[in-house]
């Protein structure tokens, strides 16, 4: 058990400095996620009233968004220096791979949403009136859900022909009930509407039912490369 | 009355999805006995 | 099994067209809605027929990364797309049933969402199948397709949990069912099922012949005289699709 969590580990770090060394896909990830919130401001006014009703869907319709284009380079050096075949033979469990790189995908959404969140917050003057702190587990559990599935996928795609549109294609259908959980929740926590406990609770649902799927069927995934 | 058309057209549209899918076949049909045909040469 | 196949076409044809004249004529007018609610005849059963061959793709999908049987493969393609084309018929008698007697074309209430993201699964899933080169496409799609039932009563239960605090109108209604219009509902289900057996069934065999051509053409190209047997080149054509 130890040596999954240190493959694990070692996989993410090595992908983590990798990345911190050229720093190319994050800085394109963040200049994206910079247009699409001005973008965004653009296309629905943000003094506008309904513009207020509507920023927590809007938020996460950037995230998601910027997700995808985090997504679709998971697993591009791998591709290129044949590391999969590489993983295919040795004795290292499959999911030690998916972890590492679900956990590194989860990172650096979660820095873009650090980023993001309060260009929003000034653009759109969001006011959080309902309990603030809640919008953490709803980040947290939000991302996941978003990244344990897109990881996955992006696998998927990797021998598909429009590889990068292959990813969202498949990814967006499934994603709906966490998506629809994620921006419901956000609107109730910054009207201060309601509870938003009943979908804080379907996300960690999906995040489990997801979790264990991508952990059950990824050696088959990897396999079929 | 008016939404009668509405009824219509949804008998119609049913069997025009359909159509549209069974002549796809019918054509996938066609070209797979073509290549069964150059095969068989 | 082949020339029964002629034979079962014409008896199904019979029977839609009785599940017809049932659903236009024999069945009694609604109160409320007029002939118009006939529609129903139509949208319900194709919308159960469609939940049925997503459910045959599912278990088909499942025995296929078990198993790899082959045939279960084939069968699990043609269950998805005919699905996708009844479940078309749904969303598309849907909102013409809705506009002229709720007014509106589109409700987002929960059985008709649920039904739109069921379709984009599957469209997705034969796009996946579509775009997707290797031999190996079978057990991708298989796996996306127990994403796909996993995802579906979730998406159920966030859109009806959705709509208890935002109440809107649902089409195609609750509540008790006249028996009169029970029993021409069931034979317009029937007379639909049966048709996608069929159609289905004619899907699976199209399959399994393309499999099979595929397999030809590339045992040619190996044999042919200058082909890669002849030379001791790598072989061009790959040589895949190999009974798993």
């Amino acid at each position: 058990m130890s040596s999954f969590w240190s493959i694990t580990l070692g996989t993410l770090t090595k992908d983590i400095r990798l990345e911190w060394r050229s720093k190319d896909a994050l800085n394109a990830m963040l200049f994206f996620s910079l247009l699409v919130v001005v973008i965004f401001s653009f296309s629905f006014d943000p003094n506008a009233e309904e513009s207020r009703q509507i920023a927590g869907g809007l938020v996460w319709v950037a995230f998601l968004f910027s997700a995808v284009v985090a997504l679709n380079q998971t697993w591009a050096r791998e591709l290129r220096n044949q590391v999969l075949d590489a993983y295919r033979v040795s004795p290292a469990p499959a999911n030690s791979l998916f972890i590492a790189k679900a956990l590194g995908n989860f990172l650096l959404v979660s820095l873009l949403e650090a980023l993001m969140a309060p260009l929003f917050t000034i653009f759109y003057n969001l006011r959080v009136l309902g309990p603030a702190w809640q919008l953490i587990p709803v980040a947290v559990l939000g991302t996941w859900a978003l990244v344990v599935n897109g990881t996955f996928f992006a696998a998927v795609s990797l021998r598909t022909r429009s590889r990068e549109i292959m990813l969202p294609l498949l990814l967006f259908p499934i994603s709906i009930p966490a998506v629809q959980s994620m921006v419901e929740a956000t609107r109730i926590i910054l009207a201060g509407d309601g509870s938003a406990r009943f979908w804080i609770v379907l996300l960690l649902t999906y995040d489990v039912v997801f979790t264990t799927a991508c952990l059950g069927l990824f050696e088959t995934v990897l396999q079929a490369e | 009355m008016n939404s009668i058309k509405f009824l219509y057209a949804a008998y119609i549209a049913t069997w025009l999805i359909h159509a549209i899918y069974l002549g796809s076949l019918v054509r996938r049909y066609s070209r797979l006995r073509q290549q069964m045909k150059e095969l068989a040469k | 099994m082949k020339r029964l196949f002629p034979i079962l076409a014409v008896l199904t044809a019979l029977l839609l067209a009785y599940a017809l004249y049932q659903a236009l004529v024999v069945a009694p007018t609604e109160r409320t809605m007029g002939d118009v609610q006939r529609i129903f005849y139509y949208h319900v059963p194709s919308a159960w027929t469609a939940f049925l061959l997503f459910l045959v793709n599912l278990v088909a999908s499942i025995v296929y990364l078990v198993w790899r049987n082959p045939k279960a493969d084939a069968l699990a393609v043609a269950a998805a797309e005919v699905g996708v084309v009844f479940c078309t018929v749904v969303l598309v008698t849907g909102p013409i049933w809705a506009r002229p007697v709720w007014g509106i074309w589109w409700t987002w209430d929960v059985r008709l969402t649920t039904t739109l993201v069921l379709w984009l699964i599957y469209v997705s899933y034969l796009v996946l199948r579509r775009f997707s080169d290797s031999s190996q496409t079978p057990k991708l799609a298989a796996v996306l397709a127990i994403f796909g039932a996993l995802d579906v009563p979730l998406v159920y239960f966030s859109i009806w949990f959705f709509r208890t605090q935002h109440p809107q109108p649902v089409i195609g209604g609750g509540g008790s069912i006249d028996p009169r219009m029970l029993r021409v509902l069931l034979i317009n289900w029937l007379a639909f099922s049966c048709f996608a057996v069929l159609v289905c069934w004619w899907r699976y065999r199209l399959e399994r012949l393309q499999r099979e051509v595929e397999e030809a053409h590339a045992l040619e190209s190996l044999l042919a005289p200058g082909g890669p047997s002849a030379r001791s080149a790598k072989a061009k054509v790959p040589l895949g699709r190999s009974p798993q």
